[in-house]
């Protein structure tokens, strides 16, 4: 536990650091987008990565929480920190709820239905017009702010979603090293040998798609306030791919990797600004490459190779 | 609300419900010969389409000899994605199984994309568009065409599947995979097999529906997944289950969307999947052990 402390410490001295780094506007602003999508692939990654459960479905709750927050502080002029948690507690209970049935599905069947399900709330918000702005979106979202300090450029940005991004990473790396992070991995390797170590897989399934669901809520509510501006087009189901390739890429099961593979993907887009009709065709493969040659991940992977690249140096020199 | 209505509705259901039973059977066919949901089937459907206008407007190709080779080219996509993606993948866990569908669709569409760009392209109706009235209510030769061709080929899939030995073979994989292989059938080659028909089967759909919906890069996303309801309301068999699987869907959203809303048209059909996923996953008709194939 005190070495995983550690590694938290380092990443998250590593994540405070980077604006003295990476200075300029524009930058920080894709680094806003890396804390979002970091917390949105954590949160993936516990129901894929630890519970094995596959959903598709995961940027609908992403948008329900951006829309909640969106339309109680914008329409209603609620404040955002009341609108936030509320947004969250919703998105939980109706996780909670649809998990019951939705859960007891597997595999290909529970991704399908899960897919079902996100864009069955992408239709939503193009559709309630009077509610979410439909198609052209919902604009007039205020800034998040605590008294005086409105949180209105990107670095004070990166700052706030970086302070909920780490606390993210931090309880998620707690959960995984945990009881319930044991009991996780039981459901995935076996679910009827983590029945019959009394691990009530129904129950936990659900508990962590509602926690996984919670926490995406959370990343939509920040993503409203620091945007200003929602569309449907953010939430389709285009972008629950685009969290899978993330999770993925990054490594199943690595709290680390995810960051790593939102990071990725989030800054290669930008890297290829001239080449983005191509970015289709780098997602899907980069998506089939690392599941056929490295389903380990990036944070499995890369070691393996290095290690193997160090074995034939080796091997060349004894020859 | 009148009757012609209503009947106009139901005729226009029934054709896109035609449609959306062929991806079913598609689904079905390799999900019965793999245990495998096939993300990418929409995107043969949009292939069908696609290389059917390619091969009418660039190669200046008549429609009659454009037709199979664009099912051919499709069939060589679907030769490809089983040898490239499938049978080499290590690990197959369903959910890699999953993401390397899902991966393989998001090339092929990424692939269209850059080969025939965003824009939506028209396909000529096969045999004109002078609507026939029948009982008050008005249908394009388009769905006279995709229902006859509809039927064409389920008969020929039940011949197919219960007359040829290929047909008999791949049959008994999907029974038991084990048996069959015990008995000198070649799973490897029927789980070809299955990418190979039913990547034409999705085709083929692509192609009779393009003259009415048009066709672009990215329709067979939409189109994938209400084939894969169609195949869920008839219990992933690939016979008369899912057709009626799919006029029922077929119907019930086009009744839906002149009844209550158009927007919401897209959403009927995924309310339906997951509702059957929920309290029959073995489908409307099935038993607790359905025939497939």
């Amino acid at each position: 536990m005190k070495r995983e402390l550690l590694k938290f410490l380092f990443f998250a001295v590593l994540i405070l650091a980077a604006p003295l780094v990476f200075t300029g506007g524009y930058l920080m602003n894709v680094l806003v987008f890396v804390g979002i999508n970091t917390m949105l692939a954590v949160a993936l990654n516990l129901l894929l990565g630890y519970a094995g459960q596959i959903s598709l479905g995961h940027a609908g709750f992403f948008g329900i929480g951006a829309y909640l927050s969106g339309i109680l502080t914008a329409t209603y002029g609620w404040n955002a920190w009341l609108a936030m948690p509320l947004a969250a507690l919703t998105v939980g209970i109706l996780a909670g709820l649809i998990g019951f049935p939705i859960l007891k599905l597997k595999g290909h069947y529970l991704a399908m239905a899960t897919l079902g399900l996100g864009i069955i709330i992408y239709i939503v918000f193009n559709e309630t017009v009077d509610l979410t702005g439909g198609p052209s979106g919902l604009s007039g979202i205020p800034n998040l702010a605590i008294g005086s300090l409105v949180f209105d450029n990107d670095l004070k940005n990166y700052y706030l979603i970086w302070t909920f991004g780490l606390a993210v990473v931090l309880f998620c790396v707690n959960l995984a090293g945990s009881r319930v992070g044991r009991a996780l991995r039981a459901v995935n390797d076996s679910e009827v040998a983590a029945r019959v170590m009394g691990v009530d897989a129904r129950i936990l399934k659900v508990q962590v798609f509602a926690l996984s669901a919670v926490i995406s809520s959370l990343a939509g509510s920040l993503y409203a306030h620091t945007m200003t501006f929602v569309s449907p087009a953010s939430f389709g189901f285009n972008f629950s791919v685009e969290l899978l390739t993330m999770v993925v890429i990054g490594g199943l099961g690595s709290v680390y990797g995810s960051f790593l593979g939102a990071a990725l993907l989030t800054l290669l887009p930008e890297l290829l600004r001239g080449a983005q009709d191509y970015d289709i065709i780098i997602y899907g493969g980069l998506l089939m490459i690392m599941v056929m040659f490295m389903p380990g991940g990036l944070v499995r992977g890369l070691p393996e190779l290095f290690r193997r690249a160090a074995r034939r140096r080796e091997g060349a020199g004894n020859a | 609300m009148q009757l012609e209505q209503i009947l106009q509705y139901s005729f226009s259901g029934l054709s896109t419900g035609a449609i959306y039973a062929l991806i079913g059977i598609g689904f079905s066919i390799i999900f019965n010969a793999t245990g495998i949901i096939n993300f990418a089937q929409g995107e043969f459907v949009m292939l069908g389409g696609m290389l059917t206008l390619f091969f009418l407007e660039l190669l200046h190709l008549p429609l009659w000899a454009a037709v199979p080779c664009a099912v051919a080219v499709s069939a060589l996509a679907g030769i490809l994605f089983e040898r490239l993606a499938i049978r080499p993948l290590r690990q197959p866990t369903p959910i890699n199984l999953v993401i390397i569908t899902i991966a393989g669709s998001i090339l092929i569409r990424g692939l269209a994309m850059l080969l025939w760009g965003k824009d939506t392209h028209a396909i000529p109706p096969f045999s004109g568009d002078e609507p026939i009235s029948i009982a008050g209510a008005t249908i394009l030769p388009q769905h006279i065409w995709i229902l006859t061709i509809t039927v064409l080929i389920i008969a020929v899939n039940k011949f197919f599947f219960y007359h040829t030995i290929s047909g008999k073979a791949m049959r008994a994989c999907s029974y038991n995979r084990r048996a069959a292989s015990l008995v000198g059938i070649d799973v490897r080659r029927m789980v070809l097999f299955s990418f190979i028909i039913s990547s034409m089967l999705g085709s083929l759909a692509g192609i009779i529906v393009a003259p009415l919906t048009m066709t672009a890069y990215d329709v067979g996303i939409m189109l994938g997944l209400k084939g894969f309801c169609a195949a869920i309301i008839g219990g992933m068999s690939s016979g008369i289950a899912t057709v009626v699987g799919g006029l029922i869907l077929g119907v019930l959203e086009s009744l839906g969307a002149g009844l209550i809303s158009s927007g919401y048209k897209d959403a009927i059909a995924f309310i339906i999947l997951l509702l059957i996923l929920f309290i029959r996953p073995q489908g409307l008709f099935g038993k607790a052990e359905s025939e497939r194939v």
